[in-house]
């Protein structure tokens, strides 16, 4: 999707958490990606380790936490979790979900030194 | 920016010095020596040194011949340089640049720092941060959306519409679909309403160019590589723009159904724009897009017998991946569905302004 602009996101965050909280070296950055964020965790893996050189966060390691996907049936108008974005209602099998959670991509926590 | 198409490139803007070249600039002293802010300084005394100027830091050199001088670089990076020179003569200059860094519409002053990613600057560069004594692992709850910095572009802009009563679209949509010409015959309907039009593509400025041949002032944004625009260039072109109370602001995006549904612009609504030789399974390709979308205009209707085209089974999968979204049948070149558009986007501005309704 557009994955080197989130690791450049990233590294704005990190360098600013760097200064506010006096680190000089990040070992494990927690991020959390909903299901429906549309980001491809192979691709975002790439980027930040391209993007992070010369940051604290070089050589750092990318822990990614998936969240779940939430949908409202419109069918039977109950809040669901799906895995994909297709899928039907796990409650009534009905087909008009509109995804209400899972859009999130946030930086939860660093481990530093 | 995309592994995939590779974006993120230097935008430029219409009308717009490029902001992003890494440069030097350098400020004229009262004594005449000249304080290069990349950082050289050249003294009258004939040296020069050279250190390299980062935000947030603190330098501390000192010269054996020292004189001192102070600089005091009003702008608000809290460094913290002190240069002791002792040969005699003491100066002190003052660059009196301010970095107001109100965080919604930073940097317009001419200069720019060199940074990794100059769009979304907020004068946190990437800078030194190591700090003695600090050696333990500890763990920082962060818990910051990737995006936050997009985010807060997007609200300022947001800002400016509702202080100018106006309402932005945020037109999606792939290459081709028949934005443009939409969006010319949108401007010829509305006759004298006041809009203004931002075209996003990567090269050329074709499509400003005729947005501008139908009398709307419009701005092109080249993204370069990049496949999306954001809220920070949004923001730069909204400058330029000068939009007049009453706007209607139609912003164009890159055709591309990916990378756009993330990237709020502050616009009031997506209008994703689906042509009927597309093939009636697009939406569900590419659900994010129309699930972003408020409302799909399904495009080029007129030739929807000679391509075979099933529009109840376009609306039928527009609905699958957004119950919620609406939908308009439309040939902006035969002006089918045209007034139902305009309806559309009339009733929007007239919702928007009036918060009973809403």
């Amino acid at each position: 999707m557009h994955e080197m602009s989130l690791a450049e996101g990233m590294r704005e965050i990190v360098v600013e958490q760097a200064q506010r909280h006096g680190f000089s070296h990040v070992r494990i950055l927690r991020v959390e990606i909903g299901r429906f964020a549309g980001v491809e965790k192979e691709a975002l893996a790439f980027c930040f380790d391209v993007v992070m050189r010369g940051s604290p966060a070089e050589s750092a390691v990318l822990e990614m936490i998936d969240l779940p996907g939430r949908a409202q049936c419109f069918d039977c108008l109950q809040e669901v979790d799906i895995v994909d974005r297709l899928d039907p209602c796990p409650l009534c099998g009905g087909n008009r979900l509109l995804p209400v959670g899972g859009d999130e991509m946030r930086i939860k926590d660093m481990e530093v030194s | 920016m995309c592994t995939v198409c590779g974006c993120g490139d230097t935008p430029k803007i219409e009308g717009q010095a490029n902001k992003t070249e890494p440069h030097t600039h350098s400020h004229p002293h009262e004594q005449g020596d000249v304080h290069q802010h990349a950082h050289e300084h050249a003294h009258a005394d004939g040296h020069s040194h050279s250190h390299p100027h980062e935000h947030a830091h603190r330098h501390d050199h000192s010269h054996a011949h020292g004189h001192a001088h102070e600089h005091s670089h009003d702008h608000d990076h809290d460094h913290d340089h002190s240069h002791g020179h002792e040969h005699g003569h003491s100066h002190s200059h003052d660059h009196g640049h301010t970095h107001a860094h109100n965080p919604l519409h930073p940097h317009h002053h001419p200069h720019a720092h060199s940074h990794a990613q100059p769009l979304l600057h907020f004068g946190a560069g990437a800078a030194g941060v190591s700090v003695a004594g600090m050696s333990q692992a500890r763990l920082i709850a962060v818990e910051t959306d990737i995006l936050a910095k997009n985010a807060v572009y997007a609200q300022g802009n947001r800002r400016v519409l509702r202080a100018m009563d106006s309402y932005a679209i945020n037109l999606v949509s792939s290459p081709g679909s028949g934005k443009t010409t939409l969006l010319c015959k949108t401007i010829e309907a509305l006759g004298d309403t006041p809009l203004a039009v931002i075209e996003g593509d990567q090269q050329t400025s074709n499509d400003a160019d005729r947005i501008r041949a139908t009398g709307a002032p419009a701005i092109q944004i080249n993204t370069g590589k990049g496949c999306h625009l954001d809220g920070h260039m949004v923001g730069q072109a909204m400058d330029q723009l000068r939009l007049k109370p009453n706007s209607f602001l139609f912003i164009e995006n890159v055709g591309n159904l990916v990378c756009p549904a993330a990237f709020d612009l502050g616009e009031d609504a997506k209008v994703a724009i689906l042509s009927i030789t597309e093939g009636e399974d697009k939406p569900l390709k590419y659900p994010d897009m129309f699930t972003a979308a408020r409302l799909a205009i399904l495009n080029k209707v007129d030739l929807a017998d000679a391509c075979g085209a099933d529009l109840d089974a376009y609306e039928a999968n527009l609905k699958r991946v957004n119950p919620a979204i609406e939908i308009l049948r439309v040939s902006a070149r035969t002006g089918e569905g045209m007034p139902a558009w305009l309806d559309w986007l009339q009733a929007q501005r007239i919702i928007k302004s009036s918060p009973q309704l809403a």
